[in-house]
């Protein structure tokens, strides 16, 4: 037997990114476990970042090197996604609002260093989505999901078109209108998001700081069972850690967060933050703290030393609540049946 | 994971467990020849799962779990787990090295320079490394050749050679039993049988050497040999490269390096002889 499957690799994983002297005289099996949980939560590459300059054992740095590369390389092909974006819908007039890992990326935030970046996330205004949508067709985008039933889901109640992969570059975009489904509770002011967003040098946009932090609080609270969790949690740290700095932060977050119904969700990511990664955050807005945040911490924390997600029973639990919290019962039932039948 | 082994071929280390003991101990045995590796924390984590808990114990399904994966990976039965093994294994090198630039190809070395062979799933490249390696080349591996980034020298990567159909009863005839994995039939593959790399090949496995020739072999056609033109070859091997993309700039330099560098000849053959006079004839000739 080698490696230790038990070992709380997840925690090692946290404690690293928080405090980098902590991985100073590492056991070789606990080196294992912290590897192998960084990859299978996509921080690896963020860890490598962390890690840069200590010593630590050959084969490690040979890892993180090439972590590294594979980072480099994800950086370079989302800025060219974003770029062609923009180039096809720029001459209609709509502005390119990049979101999540491209947005931290194109605005030099401390939150891309390292980080995995896959598709390209951007907002449209919803009046003009049909017109990006035909743009993008127009441009070599395809619909990756043929599939009738998730094609009209999509449409009626998705915060963004089905996804479109292009057919040579093989890279996806997420054409998103709002920042949830339209079946949540929360219905945040896409529109304000738009209005307020930031224009880039490169004539890009991303959101100003306190609309950024709101969504990436919606899209780590949303994915139902927290799938990437400690990846989109970590950019929350990074974000605030970044903006904090600037005076009136934490009262025009606050504000910005009860315009949009997200103040609950923050209060408890903060929470979440401060407990995992050791956020600074405004006590006040944090809020006290709820006997569940523990059940998030445990589920945000389930992840052995061979990369497999454990406590599948909380995770059940977090993905039916998901589904609850999106869409009504009598819908739900509706829409397990369709896909159901399908498998 | 209750069973687990840590396999070291060339470069990179393995550490692959299983919910079940058969495969592990079939990989064990596989590379029982190989040297342990220098370090324990392995370069790539992968896990041969049963796809639901119960599964483990009926009609046991595999599901290949690992550091780098396909999306919508088939799952495998229980008889197949050394191929899922090898199979994953080569799936991180092709997603996930990035120390070397990547050719799919097979090479052997004799007198510190290496043959390179590359060419499509069929073309022979696999089974005629095997051949090679056993009639006084060292063989340096079936899959993947590694090019040096700094100095343009291949690295090799030793795996068993992962024999299909009609190559497994050519070798059974020149190579001895004991080193040859269990009969796969049926496999989405075919027929598979591992071999074993002697224990030259398995000693010098970190040992490079000069790339001299690159050939690009055909199995099916009658007897040939044609030039290609530098352009053509640079475009294949490109191709041929998993992570030639990736590894931008450095990447560059190092292909056009090495199609400055290695003389190259595509060869058509019908058998394994003809293709070994077809090596030999070119080898006096060209070889650098």
């Amino acid at each position: 037997m080698v490696g230790n499957g038990a070992v709380k690799a997840a925690r090692l994983l946290v404690t690293a990114l928080r405090d980098p002297a902590t991985t100073e005289n590492l056991a070789a099996s606990r080196w294992t476990a912290l590897i192998t949980a960084a990859r299978a939560e996509s921080l690896i590459g963020t860890l490598a970042c962390r890690l840069e300059g200590k010593t630590v054992p050959d084969t490690v740095r040979a890892i993180l090197g090439e972590a590294r590369v594979h980072a480099d390389h994800g950086h370079l092909l989302a800025h060219w996604e974003a770029s062609e974006a923009a180039r096809t819908l720029a001459p209609l007039d709509i502005r390119t609002v990049l979101m999540k890992g491209t947005a931290y990326l194109a605005a030099g935030l401390s939150a891309s260093l390292g980080r995995s970046i896959g598709d390209l996330d951007i907002m449209v205004a919803k009046d003009r989505l049909d017109d990006a949508e035909s743009a993008l067709l127009g441009a070599g985008w395809e619909w990756v999901k043929p599939d009738p039933y998730d094609d009209a889901y999509y449409r009626r109640w998705m915060h963004e078109l089905p996804p479109l992969i292009h057919r040579t570059r093989d890279r996806m975009i997420d054409v998103h209108h709002t920042i949830l489904p339209l079946t949540a509770r929360p219905t945040p002011d896409a529109h304000a998001m738009l209005a307020d967003a930031v224009r880039l040098e490169s004539g890009l946009y991303v959101f100003q700081p306190v609309d950024m932090i709101c969504h990436a609080v919606a899209h780590f609270m949303a994915d139902g069972d927290l799938a990437g969790g400690l990846r989109n949690l970590w950019d929350i740290d990074r974000l605030l850690r970044e903006f904090a700095e600037r005076s009136g932060f934490w009262s025009a977050l606050a504000a910005r967060a009860r315009m949009h119904g997200l103040h609950m969700p923050l209060e408890r990511t903060l929470r979440l933050a401060r407990h995992i990664y050791h956020t600074p955050v405004d006590t006040m807005l944090a809020g006290r703290a709820r006997s569940t945040d523990r059940l998030y911490i445990r589920l945000l924390l389930a992840r052995n030393g061979w990369g497999q997600e454990t406590r599948k029973l909380l995770r059940l639990g977090f993905y039916m609540r998901s589904h609850i919290l999106r869409m009504s019962p009598s819908m739900l039932a509706r829409h397990l049946w369709i896909k159901w039948r399908k498998d | 994971m209750r069973h687990s082994c840590l396999i070291r071929v060339g470069p990179a280390t393995f550490r692959i467990g299983c919910d079940w003991p058969g495969p592990v101990e079939k990989l064990r045995r596989m590379y029982r020849a190989y040297p342990a590796p220098p370090s324990t924390i392995p370069d790539y984590t992968i896990f041969l799962e049963a796809v639901r808990p119960w599964r483990r114990y009926i009609r046991p399904s595999m599901a290949i779990k690992a550091d780098f994966m396909l999306p919508d990976a088939a799952p495998v039965s229980l008889n197949h787990g050394l191929l899922a093994a090898e199979m994953a294994m080569n799936l991180q090198m092709a997603l996930g090295w990035r120390r070397h630039l990547l050719l799919h190809a097979s090479s052997v070395e004799k007198d510190g320079r290496a043959l390179i062979m590359t060419g499509m799933s069929g073309s022979g490249k696999s089974t005629l490394s095997a051949m090679l390696g056993e009639r006084g080349w060292r063989f340096m591996g079936d899959e993947f050749a590694l090019l040096d980034l700094a100095d343009g020298s291949v690295h090799p990567f030793p795996r068993p050679v992962s024999l299909k159909d009609g190559a497994i009863a050519a070798m059974e005839a020149e190579v001895d039993e004991s080193r040859f994995g269990p009969r796969m039939l049926n496999t989405p593959k075919g027929d598979i049988r591992h071999m074993s790399p002697n224990i030259v090949a398995i000693e010098d496995m970190q040992k490079p050497a000069r790339p001299a020739l690159l050939l690009f072999p055909r199995f099916g056609f009658e007897s040939a040999i044609r030039p290609l033109g530098k352009a053509e070859i640079f475009v294949r091997l490109t191709q041929a490269s998993t992570n030639y993309v990736a590894m931008g700039e450095t990447g560059f330099a190092a292909l056009t390096r090495f199609v400055e560098d290695v003389p190259a000849r595509a060869i058509d053959y019908r058998n394994g002889e003809e293709a070994i006079s077809l090596v030999d004839e070119l080898w006096s000739e060209m070889a650098r």
